[in-house]
């Protein structure tokens, strides 16, 4: 009862301490520029800090852990390829785009290609990107507020949806800029901290126990531990184990008793109980690595486990400068050189955080080993604190990450709300400051209806479902419109609505069947490295086919894109031909003090 | 930073007094030094246009050989811990090889890869307005 209350506690600073400082900054934000994009006065550093704390979602805080606790070496990737996607970004998009004076997606579309119907099919891909990405947030805190106190599901998204809204409808943008900035610090000492106390009780921890991660053998229960298992599951058991079981196991037979299960697997039903002495083996659900040994080898047997590796790679490298959230924050920077040392910033702040979430991982096998039971792995960065340290430390602990999860929902939520609301308010409604709160409404609600009907575990898996589909649309897009002349607007549609259309094709699909073990499941689960090249190759193609349209101002813009800051023709915003709406506000910007801001 | 290349303008009217033959002759130097080629650039000349592609070509070289490299190294991991079965068996330091190599060394590498590209693509830049400026 004692460590609800602490973790509460420090849910609740994080709360009001976003909360104050939106409502600090509110009193500042006047215009719809201010609301959309900070008046682009925003320093780098505090810049990158801003970016590195709305990217570390609920995938990064939580699900890094999960995954490596479950998939051991192979979920490296997953923290890799999310770093890595900010070189790519820095390599081929920084700079140009935002000299180019594109504030979101379809504004690059339309400026570079002059087409309003490739604007709006941008802007469906941007919804669809900025909510695949809402949800596994929204159940990140939903489960996160029901791992710490046993409050319903629903209560921590519906939550987190509230303050997200009471953030971005009281100040916008730059709000958001300072919020975020202090979340990045928030979320790293609420990872360092407890990973750093806890490894120096995992050495000072001489016990057999802790050798046993390199051996050909299951996790085993540190202490007698109770599971109760909330959906229905097949475990497979390494060394025959003795189990106190209540519930319906096997074959739909009731039991209310002792169990002995041998090796092989077994099936359990939603809603039993079981209870392991210390020192069982910890049976493990199907489709994971039993044993500490192959855990701790990359698992590379099949072919399509090597695809699925590759197709995490393609997907988070190149899935990164897709992300509309990201790319609107990079719009606060003064010029190009200054969006390139950003993105350095950025690097480094990222490999920083994710030395965490691995130690997180690795020491989660040894003392959380129920979760794999459960298959409810994300709660692992949750409960590890507790479990290592039965004392103060450890509530304390375990209330610092539980305050750190929740910042990084509320930081990447609020970025993804900001960054679809803008869409939503310049294409879809009037450019005006009441549309935009019409918009964040509308961008927060759909998601959290969408928490209510799905059910998935997984963050980081999901998440990677948003990345797959920004790698397949918005990536060609943005190098080929960048870097090359001949892109026609047909072409770049034909691109997006091959690669976005399988990849979602694939995500609807594997959401529908659950996944399954076969060869072909596994890569219509990752599609990406598919996807990627198809949708390069189609825009490429159609191109050429339509050369004839090439626009006419190609030399213009490309001049923009990668002359010089300091040779002045970069633009800020450049959609004055009465399309957008928010036209009249550029004017002011052009002429008045917010232009060099 | 807008505005702090480009042309120098001398020209904020509340700086200086107001006397007439030195704000002629200061408007002219200013005139005289705004270069043919920033000119070129402004009005899409053949030249110009052959000096941007320059420009793209170079930068774009850089970041694909940056973007190659570091995609090469990651993607010989996999490979290697497939095909060469001792090299994910391996140790050092106690720790286990494919950790330390997934774990620990792309985040150096990347940051490094940024590094070094971002001084690339900022001396591109400086030969570029050398270029273009004289």
């Amino acid at each position: 009862m004692q460590h609800e209350v602490w973790a509460l506690t420090g849910i609740g600073a994080v709360a009001l301490l976003s909360f104050l400082l939106g409502f600090q900054g509110a009193r500042s934000a006047r215009t719809t520029s201010d609301f959309l994009v900070a008046r682009r006065a925003v320093k780098a550093q505090r810049n990158a800090a801003a970016i590195s704390g709305e990217y570390l979602s609920a995938a990064s805080f939580l699900g890094v852990a999960g995954l490596i606790l479950k998939d051991g070496a192979n979920a490296l990737w997953f923290p890799i390829g999310f770093t890595a996607g900010y070189l790519a970004l820095m390599l081929f998009v920084a700079a140009p785009l935002r000299r180019s004076g594109a504030y979101t997606l379809p504004d690059f579309a339309e400026a570079r290609l002059g087409s309003s119907n490739l604007r709006q099919l941008s802007t469906v891909f941007v919804l669809v990107i900025g909510w695949l990405y809402l949800v596994p947030q929204l159940q990140g805190a939903g489960l996160t507020l029901a791992t710490v106190t046993k409050l319903p599901y629903w209560v921590g998204a519906t939550l987190v949806t509230a303050l997200v809204m009471i953030n971005v409808l009281s100040g916008g943008m730059r709000v958001v800029t300072l919020v975020q900035a202090v979340q990045y610090w928030v979320k790293l000492f609420a990872i360092s901290l407890p990973a750093f106390v806890l490894f120096l009780v995992f050495l000072s921890d001489h016990s057999e126990h802790r050798a046993s991660l390199s051996q050909p053998m299951p996790p085993t229960f540190v202490e007698t531990t109770v599971v109760k298992v909330e959906t229905d599951v097949t475990l497979q058991v390494g060394n025959p184990v003795r189990v106190v079981a209540k519930g319906i196991v096997d074959n739909d037979r009731p039991v209310d008793g002792v169990l002995i299960w041998n090796v092989g697997t077994h099936k359990v039903k939603a809603g039993t109980q079981l209870t392991f002495p210390a020192g069982a083996s910890v049976p493990v659900a199907s489709g994971q690595p039993l044993f500490n040994s192959t855990w701790l080898r990359p698992q590379s047997d099949s072919w399509s486990s090597l695809f699925q590796t590759y197709s995490v790679i393609f997907a988070t490298f190149l899935g990164t400068m897709g992300l509309p959230h990201v790319l609107v924050r990079f719009y606060t920077n003064p010029d190009g050189r200054s969006a390139r040392r950003t993105t350095q910033f950025v690097l480094l702040m990222l490999s920083v955080f994710y030395v965490f979430p691995i130690i997180f991982g690795l020491l989660a096998r040894l003392y959380v080993p129920q979760l794999l039971i459960t298959g409810n792995t994300d709660a692992a960065v949750l409960l590890l604190p507790n479990a290592m340290l039965d004392n103060w430390v450890g509530i304390a602990l375990g209330s610092i990450t539980a305050a750190g999860a929740f910042a990084a929902f509320v930081s990447t939520s609020s970025g993804l709300v900001v960054s679809v609301a803008g869409v939503l308010s310049t294409d879809v409604l009037k450019g005006k400051v009441r549309d935009f709160r019409t918009a964040t409404l509308i961008s927060g609600l759909v998601p959290l209806a969408v928490v209510f009907a799905v059910h998935s575990s997984d963050l980081s898996r999901a998440v990677t479902m948003a990345f797959s589909l920004a790698a397949s649309t918005f990536c060609p897009m943005l190098v080929l419109g960048i870097w090359w002349r001949r892109l026609t607007a047909v072409g770049a549609a034909a691109g997006l609505v091959v690669g976005g259309g399988l990849c979602l094709l694939a995500t609807v699909y594997t959401l529908a069947t659950g996944g399954h073990d076969g060869w072909l499941s596994q890569i219509l689960a990752q599609p990406s490295a598919i996807t990627v090249p198809l949708a390069f190759l189609t825009m490429w193609g159609v191109s050429r086919a339509t050369a004839r349209r090439v626009p006419l101002d190609v030399s213009r813009t490309m001049l923009r894109m990668h002359a010089p800051d300091r040779l002045g023709f970069i633009r800020d915003r450049d959609v004055t031909d009465g399309v957008t709406t928010g036209a009249d506000d550029d004017g002011r910007m052009r002429s008045g003090r917010h232009r060099r801001g | 930073m807008t505005g702090a290349g480009g042309p120098p303008v001398p020209a904020r009217p509340g700086d200086r007094p107001p006397r007439r033959v030195k704000v002629v002759l200061a408007d002219r130097r200013g005139a005289k030094r705004v270069p043919r080629t920033l000119i070129e650039l402004e009005e899409q000349t053949k030249i110009g246009e052959e000096l941007v592609k320059n420009l793209v070509n170079a930068q774009l070289r850089t970041s694909v050989l940056v973007a190659a490299t570091t995609l090469v190294v990651l993607c010989t991991f996999p490979m290697l811990f497939r095909y060469v079965p001792n090299f994910a068996d391996a140790s050092l330091f106690g720790i286990r090889l494919p950790w330390l190599l997934l774990g620990a060394v792309p985040f150096p590498l990347l940051i490094g890869a940024g590094k070094w590209y971002s001084r690339r693509a900022e001396r591109h830049e400086r030969d570029f307005i050398n270029m273009v400026e004289n």
